[in-house]
């Protein structure tokens, strides 16, 4: 028989049932209405991970010391305090694919101006820092090679710090004090939000390394080195060679642990996106078990109509159908319900997560794959619930089918 | 004349339980072109046994069923199926028509499962002109419950024609209508079969068996009776007199 003249039949058969067929295909709508939602806000979630970790800048590598141990006793992470500002300038002048190289130094204090104070988070950092991080300035300038190389009392501050100490009046050009040194403020950043743990990138001060160091802390190891590689594909050779660099001058012998740790963004995104993956994964699942219930009252129903249709059945057998005849027609019944089901499914889906995402100001992404595999799904779901009711109905005897009242 | 219908010694067994219920035992009968034969007997004779076996939806358990020169007692569901579908045509005693479906296509579902693909055009093209055969070609767009249960049996009826069958086999096609309706559906059948259509009938009857050319009459699951009608009732003749009748009834009243 052909595919057009049972599609045909299935649809009259569910047209004839109405409400049933809406009430059957209703369980499909909010299962795949469901899963296109959950996954939607899901990816929407990890987007936005993933926005927050590319505002660490592009292709970046962070170096920090590694620990230190004496006599049995071990500091921690970062503990080491071996890192120079000379191994910085190493990795810079000898690795190739590096791009720009930034030493830091990290510190906090209590800066004044205004007759306001504030904590905040002081960077000792490089020139280049601001084009490792691709954090462009909102007005001023950055400091210079030479403000670098005379340790000069100059910075840049973020916006919640002019937002604090300044706020009436603009910050480029005034003088904040910090650790009773006043520092002249040569430019202010655009604003970078929170950061993936959390904290806002915005509330610092960023002075050239050397003034942090001899001025302020009186220090000469760095608290870690920040790089830009080329390309997200020379990153990974650009950290061996790190890595073989700085052990080579640390003297570092054959066998001897790292006393640094190198880490990549990407390792900084895999673990934070890992998390929002999670949930993706479980809300997905979570709204995939609506789907699978949707695919029992699609067979319920089903079953109920070759029940109620048997003499139906035994007439279209009576004439010559075949079982696979009959198979068709119920199989076909079924995707059809689940199809029409996983349609309207998608528009509710998507409808719901554009809703939800303007309410709550998540964003939002329904991708074609998504819907594509929602489609896909709830018609696996109607074959795969529709196939017993179906076959059942194909193995009927037509003399008993011929006689069911 | 070739015959259409041809049973060898024809058994069916049916195992229910622990007792064989033995439905046919050992039935031979061959029904010629252009025959019109009512197989009658009491319920449980195995008339209606015999009645499925030769409408092909059941297989004998012993013995040889040769439809129109083919041996068919051991073929399976499927060659079953197309076999009913080309070969013979069912009307029932409860019409069997698929309901809130018109009559049309009704008649037109038998082409559905023609092997040959038969176009849309086409298939309505046969289908009115069977409507038309049996006089209903002006209710072609009514569904069942629009029609009368004469009227119904007559879209059966075409139905079961509409795919030029070898055989036309109807299960108490009169069952459940009353007097003047069944001798118009046998007036219906009788014309077909002086058209030379092979008719085959199963009712217990006597006076609808007499609207036939022959009887065989079963009990127990054997033949014990097979005659060439006499005295043939005619269809046209019948009505006229139940119409003398009921004017007798009026006139009286």
């Amino acid at each position: 028989m052909r595919i057009a003249a049972t599609l045909r039949m299935a649809l009259r058969a569910l047209r004839r049932n109405k409400l049933r067929s809406t009430l059957t295909a209703l369980g499909i709508i909010i299962g795949v209405g469901a899963v296109i939602a959950m996954v939607g806000i899901g990816n929407g979630a990890k987007s936005q991970v993933e926005a927050q970790i590319a505002s660490l800048g592009q292709n970046v590598v962070l170096i920090f010391p590694g620990n230190w141990s004496s006599s049995g006793a071990r500091s921690g992470w970062g503990g080491a305090g071996n890192m120079t500002v000379e191994d910085a300038e190493a990795i810079g002048r000898e690795v190739d694919g590096v791009t720009a190289v930034s030493p830091e130094v990290r510190n906090r204090q209590q800066v004044l101006a205004n007759g306001l104070n504030w904590n905040t988070q002081i960077l000792g950092e490089g020139t280049e820092y601001l084009d490792i991080r691709d954090w462009p300035l909102a007005d001023g300038a950055m400091f210079t090679e030479q403000d670098v190389r005379g340790a000069g009392k100059v910075c840049i501050i973020g916006k919640t710090i002019a937002n604090e100490l300044f706020p009436n009046e603009d910050a480029v050009g005034q003088t904040l004090r910090i650790r009773n040194f006043p520092f002249k403020i040569l430019g202010l950043l655009t604003s970078k939000g929170l950061s993936v743990m959390g904290t806002d990138q915005d509330d610092v001060v960023i002075v050239p390394y050397t003034s942090l160091m001899k001025r302020i802390e009186r220090r000469t190891n760095i608290s870690s080195i920040i790089v830009q590689s080329t390309s997200p594909d020379a990153t990974d050779r650009v950290q061996r060679d790190i890595a073989d660099l700085l052990r080579q001058r640390h003297r570092l012998a054959q066998g001897r642990d790292d006393d640094f740790t190198i880490r990549g963004q990407q390792e900084i995104a895999n673990a934070a996106t890992e998390t929002t993956r999670t949930m993706t994964v479980l809300l997905g699942a979570i709204a995939s078990v609506s789907l699978i219930v949707g695919g029992i009252g699609i067979m319920n129903i089903m079953l109920v109509s070759v029940t109620e249709r048997t003499r139906e059945i035994g007439i279209r057998m009576a004439v010559g159908a075949h079982g696979r005849d009959i198979l068709l027609q119920f199989l076909i019944e079924a995707i059809t319900l689940s199809l029409l089901g996983g349609v309207m499914g998608i528009l509710l889906g998507v409808g719901s997560a554009k809703l939800l995402s303007a309410i709550k100001g998540w964003p939002l992404l329904v991708s074609v794959s998504s819907v594509a595999l929602a489609f896909l799904f709830s018609a696996a779901v109607g074959v795969f619930f529709g196939f017993y009711p179906a076959r059942k109905a194909s193995r009927l005897d037509p003399i008993d089918a011929l006689r069911y009242e | 004349m070739a015959a259409v219908i041809k049973l060898e010694d024809v058994h069916k067994t049916y195992h229910t339980g622990e007792v064989d219920v033995l439905a046919v035992r050992g039935v031979t009968l061959e029904i010629a072109q252009g025959e019109f034969v009512a197989i009658m007997g009491a319920s449980g004779s195995g008339k209606s046994t015999m009645m499925n076996i030769i409408g092909c939806l059941d297989r004998p358990t012993q013995g040889r069923y040769f439809l129109d020169g083919v041996d068919v007692s051991h073929l399976d569901r499927d060659e079953l199926a197309a076999i009913r579908n080309k070969k013979l045509g069912f009307v029932f005693q409860g019409f069997n028509l698929l309901s809130r479906t018109s009559a049309l296509e009704n008649v037109e579902l038998p082409m559905l499962y023609t092997h040959d693909h038969i176009s849309s055009a086409r298939q309505r093209e046969l289908a009115v002109h069977a409507l038309h055969i049996v006089g209903l070609a002006d209710r072609a767009d009514h569904h069942p419950n629009q029609l009368s249960g004469g009227q119904q049996q007559r879209v059966a009826i075409a139905r079961a024609l509409v795919n030029n069958p070898a055989v036309l086999l109807a299960d108490e096609p009169t069952g459940n209508l009353d007097t003047r309706t069944s001798a118009e559906i046998m007036g219906v059948f009788q014309k077909l079969n002086n058209e030379g259509i092979t008719i085959v009938m199963v009712t217990h009857e006597l006076d609808i068996a007499s609207y036939t050319k022959r009887n065989v009459i079963m009990r127990d699951g054997i033949v014990v009776n097979d005659t060439l009608v006499e005295n043939r009732s005619v269809a046209e003749v019948e009505l006229r007199k139940l119409q003398q009748a009921q004017q007798a009834v009026k006139l009286s009243t």
